[in-house]
């Protein structure tokens, strides 16, 4: 009790700090912010961002003065917080969620000095910025690894909202799932939220008593990892290396590696190269990053290795044709590839999938 | 496409859904039959869940983690009481006040243990009992928690229906003024029941860490204290009625899970609706069907004695 007691002084005496005292090393200094959707202890989706801005600091030593706002809810909020961000001296702000599109928008038209970066959005200004970091990539090397892992060849997927970005998401792997074994199977869950571990947990144990033996998730909690970890099944994590969870089920995990690109943009802020651009990088970039793979033979190891190594090298595009949609019809045709804006805008399933996007 | 092994599997899943909300619901009910209404049922489970999981993986005790996080939900509902009861603040700002202090104040302890694990609680396997086809992993092959929230569920039964102190609480809760003229301490007992209220939503959340999905996230509950909540009115403040509200809501919740992964092409936003819609349906069919009572005349009424 002793222990949590002094914590919450010391973060108290903290927060006066912060907001409390004037710095005087603040004019030097470049300030940049970071506005989340989530709390930093979630271990996925906003961990991450998290670990991207300490590395910002880390890298970039006493030039750079972070801070940031957590839990910050889409909509009038948003735009407040930004506002209130603007107004206390950032250079450079990130919004780190698809719903603060339009409040960045809004507060970018009053700042025009601050620069602005949104994420995995599509609106842009003069002085707000949007990135993104192409995940699909690695779901179609999961998809492989869980063609070949499979023994009934089923590969449960626990999805949050009927948006692109996670339907390309299902589609990718899919795919790579189709190009070893072209009879493989999907269930699909969707849990309706981004964060609610011990619904996704229902869902694992769910997909795993239908059948499904290897379970991918789009959700950020650890907490399908541990429950194919106690119900016997294999599983990819998600956002963040989930390994101390399934120990001996992780196979592999997407890792949202955001620092590079934070690094690189906060330095344009400070020595005045920063531009409005639109970037959306993956595996070659360092932005998409697997987390070792384990549990799994040498020969699945290599497998995974090489396509990897193939979609660093620009040599592999999952979106790569030929594609058919459910009913048959070629969307993509032989040695052509999706175009961005489409994978940007997907909201149909690929042939193979016994399921239909809800809602439509 | 159903055998008997999934459906026992399906029953233990909601058996452990419906056992979260069943704890936190309980504890509320108490608190609301003796006339306050804690609206911090979320924030006094996370702070549960949080403190729980720290000393669980501090000492290595489940135990420990457990009387840790009833403890802590105490603590927490004292805020409450303090508040509502003793300064007699309105109720409804002083729960909410509750919650959002207890959201902060689990992220705070639990930040230093985002990213570990721990063993989740053993099931108490019975050995014979287990392996009945059906219901055998359902009903003896849970952790301590469905089980304490089993006893638990007797004890309030019994305890509001049957005893002198039940009794004098629901006085307390019906009509303040005369339980105060009859000489009863209305303040004293109405912190007792928030405490008690405090201490199940803190074993709700000790359940979420430990056993449910054994690790520490921030918002971890994600919402379940307002069912919980919710759960109560809809019960009509009848311990019976709201095991069925929490083992229906449960079912509802994990059975949509299933009726998705056969691929049947229902839209899964109806499906995640469903759980709500279920339940607020069959609430309010009970609640029509038996005029039963509404809720305690004097819930939410800050109580002053007069000198």
């Amino acid at each position: 009790m002793r222990k949590i007691l002094s914590m919450a002084v010391a973060a108290a005496t903290g927060f006066a700090l912060m907001g409390g005292l004037p710095e005087a090393k603040a004019a030097e200094k470049l300030k940049a912010a970071w506005v989340y959707i989530g709390p930093v202890g979630d271990f996925g989706w906003t961990y991450q961002h998290d670990q991207g801005r300490k590395a910002v600091e880390k890298e970039l030593g006493d030039k750079v003065e972070t801070t940031y706002v957590e839990n910050v809810p889409e909509g009038p909020d948003a735009e407040r917080v930004i506002e209130q961000l603007a107004r206390a001296g950032n250079k450079i702000i990130f919004t780190t969620s698809f719903g603060y599109m339009e409040p960045t928008l809004k507060v970018a038209k009053r700042h025009p000095k601050v620069f602005f970066e949104h994420a995995t959005g599509y609106k842009r200004d003069k002085n707000m910025a949007t990135y993104n970091a192409k995940f699909h990539e690695g779901r179609y090397v999961l998809g492989q690894i869980a063609a070949k892992m499979s023994k009934t060849g089923t590969v449960g997927y626990i999805a949050s909202f009927p948006i692109p970005e996670v339907i390309s998401g299902i589609n990718s792997l899919m795919l790579g799932a189709q190009s070893i074994n072209p009879d493989m199977k999907i269930k699909i869950v969707w849990v309706n939220s981004w964060f609610d571990p011990a619904k996704e947990a229902d869902a694992a144990k769910a997909l795993i008593d239908q059948g499904a033996d290897v379970i991918s998730q789009h959700t950020d909690s650890p907490a399908a990892m541990q429950a194919a970890e106690a119900g016997g099944a294999k599983a990819f994590g998600q956002a963040s290396d989930m390994i101390s969870f399934g120990p001996k089920a992780q196979l592999t995990s997407i890792v949202d590696n955001w620092a590079p690109y934070y690094i690189k943009r906060v330095k344009q802020a400070l020595d005045g190269t920063w531009t409005s651009t639109d970037t959306w990088a993956g595996m070659k970039d360092g932005e998409v990053v697997m987390a070792p793979y384990t549990n799994m033979p040498d020969d699945v190891k290599k497998l995974a290795e090489e396509t990897q190594a193939a979609i660093t090298a620009g040599t592999l595009n999952p979106f790569k044709g030929p594609i058919y949609n459910q009913k048959g019809e070629m969307v993509v045709k032989e040695g052509e590839a999706l175009p961005d804006k489409d994978i940007l805008s997907m909201n149909w399933y690929v042939k193979g999938i016994d399921d239909k996007v809800p809602g439509q | 496409m159903l055998d008997a092994a999934i459906i026992g599997a399906v029953l233990a899943s909601v058996v452990a859904a419906a056992t979260t909300l069943l704890l936190a619901s309980l504890g509320e009910l108490v608190a609301e039959r003796a006339g306050t209404l804690n609206l911090g049922v979320e924030g006094m489970m996370i702070v549960g869940a949080a403190v729980g999981y720290a000393t669980a993986y501090s000492s290595g005790s489940l135990l420990l983690g457990t009387l840790a996080a009833v403890l802590a939900g105490v603590v927490v509902s004292l805020v409450f009481a303090g508040l509502a009861v003793w300064l007699a603040a309105n109720q409804v700002a002083s729960g909410l006040a509750t919650t959002i202090l207890g959201l902060g104040v689990a992220g705070l302890i639990g930040s230093s243990f985002v990213g570990t694990r721990i063993d989740a609680a053993p099931a108490l396997h019975l050995p014979v009992l287990t392996g009945l086809p059906i219901i055998g992993e359902a009903v003896f092959g849970q952790d301590a928690f469905v089980y304490a929230s089993v006893l638990l569920l007797i004890a309030v039964t019994y305890g509001l229906a049957r005893t002198r102190v039940g009794l004098v609480l629901r006085a307390v809760g019906e009509n303040h003024a005369a339980a105060h003229a009859l000489g009863h301490p209305v303040r004293k007992i109405r912190t007792l029941a928030i405490m008690f209220g405090g201490a199940c939503a803190g074993l709700a959340g000790a359940h979420l860490s430990l056993a449910y999905t054994p690790f520490w996230a921030s918002d971890m509950t994600a919402g379940r204290g307002w069912i919980a909540l919710a759960l109560v009115v809809f019960s009509a403040w009848r311990p019976l009625w709201l095991l069925a509200g929490a083992y229906l809501f449960g079912a509802v919740s994990i059975l949509q899970l299933h009726v998705q992964g056969f691929g049947l092409g229902i839209p899964s936003q109806f499906l995640s609706s469903l759980p709500y819609l279920a339940t607020i349906g069959a609430l309010v069919v009970i609640s029509a069907l038996k005029h039963g009572q509404g809720a305690p005349a004097s819930l939410g009424v800050p109580f002053v004695p007069d000198r």
